[in-house]
């Protein structure tokens, strides 16, 4: 009887606790690629500033709304803009950002096979 | 004529990051959101100052009027600089000053208002600042100038004579 006490409570205890540190880890990955406006170069789960405390509280309940981790992105985008996401979306306006990058590599890339076949010439 | 090229090209190179660099030490780089204007007013449930009761900011801000929310502290120093600002929109009959009392407790800003004069009709309790968010604002004081449940100005920072003129310039 002890035992069949103790399953039971550990059964409907387990699930919980790891609902709990689901929506936890959620949070901190949250937290961490949204930017403290206030305090800069630090995210929201780094600063303890005013309005990230705030901000911590807003993610927690919009978690527990049910919203995704999409959803709550787009929530903080819409009311502060693209900046306070570390991970800004494909946009009109981050076109250029991403596409830098690869226009680097390739033009790089471009350089050196041209090169190469110069040599081997 | 290519062992010449090489170094122009460098001096070139660095000669373009200095001036990037040195126009960026010039630039602040304080980030302020951009300020979206003629969208409507957040919808969410908030908690009145004097009562308690919770309404819904729909209510808050009929359709009809000229509303000025203004976000506010009693531990905010640029606040009581602006408070003459508010005392003085209080003034006109045809704008409403809203304050949303933003992370504090309501005793200090009962002292705060005793001391200097109450402009709000009404006033949003915020001890948590999350209300403050659902209008994407970030610090106190910041304010919003509403029509037709339309915020049509926001204000960062506090308020001068300047800006007070411009509202002025929207109830004529």
């Amino acid at each position: 009887m002890k035992i069949l006490r103790l399953f039971l409570i550990i059964f409907f205890i387990l699930p919980v606790n790891s609902l709990k540190a689901d929506n936890e880890t959620l949070k901190s990955k949250i937290t961490k690629n949204l930017r403290c406006l206030v305090c800069q170069g630090q995210s929201i789960y780094d600063s303890d500033s005013e309005f990230a405390n705030s901000l911590k509280i807003v993610v927690d309940n919009k978690i527990n709304e049910g919203l995704s981790e999409k959803q709550i992105y787009s929530y903080f985008q819409s009311k502060y803009g693209d900046w306070i996401l570390y991970n800004p979306s494909f946009n009109k306006n981050t076109y250029f950002l991403w596409l830098l990058p690869l226009l680097i590599f390739f033009v790089g890339g471009a350089i050196i096979f041209i090169k190469f076949i110069k040599k081997q010439k | 004529m290519k062992n010449k090229f090489l170094p122009f090209s460098i001096f070139i190179i660095f000669i373009i990051i200095f001036i990037i660099l040195y126009k960026g030490l010039q630039e602040t780089n304080i980030y302020i959101p951009e300020s979206k204007s003629n969208y409507e007013v957040p919808s969410s449930m908030v908690k009145l100052f004097d009562t308690n009761q919770s309404v819904n900011t729909i209510e808050i801000f009929q359709s009809d009027k000229l509303y000025f929310l203004n976000i506010w502290s009693s531990w905010c120093v640029p606040c009581r600089e602006e408070h003459p600002f508010l005392m003085e929109l209080k003034k006109n009959k045809q704008l409403k000053v809203v304050g949303m009392n933003y992370k504090d407790t309501k005793k200090n800003a009962k002292n705060f208002l005793e001391e200097l004069g109450n402009p709000y009709d009404k006033i949003i309790f915020d001890n948590k600042g999350t209300n403050a968010i659902e209008w994407g604002a970030y610090g106190v004081p910041e304010s919003f100038l509403i029509n037709k449940n339309k915020i049509i100005k926001k204000y960062i920072g506090p308020l001068n004579q300047q800006s007070i003129e411009e509202i002025k310039s929207y109830i004529k």
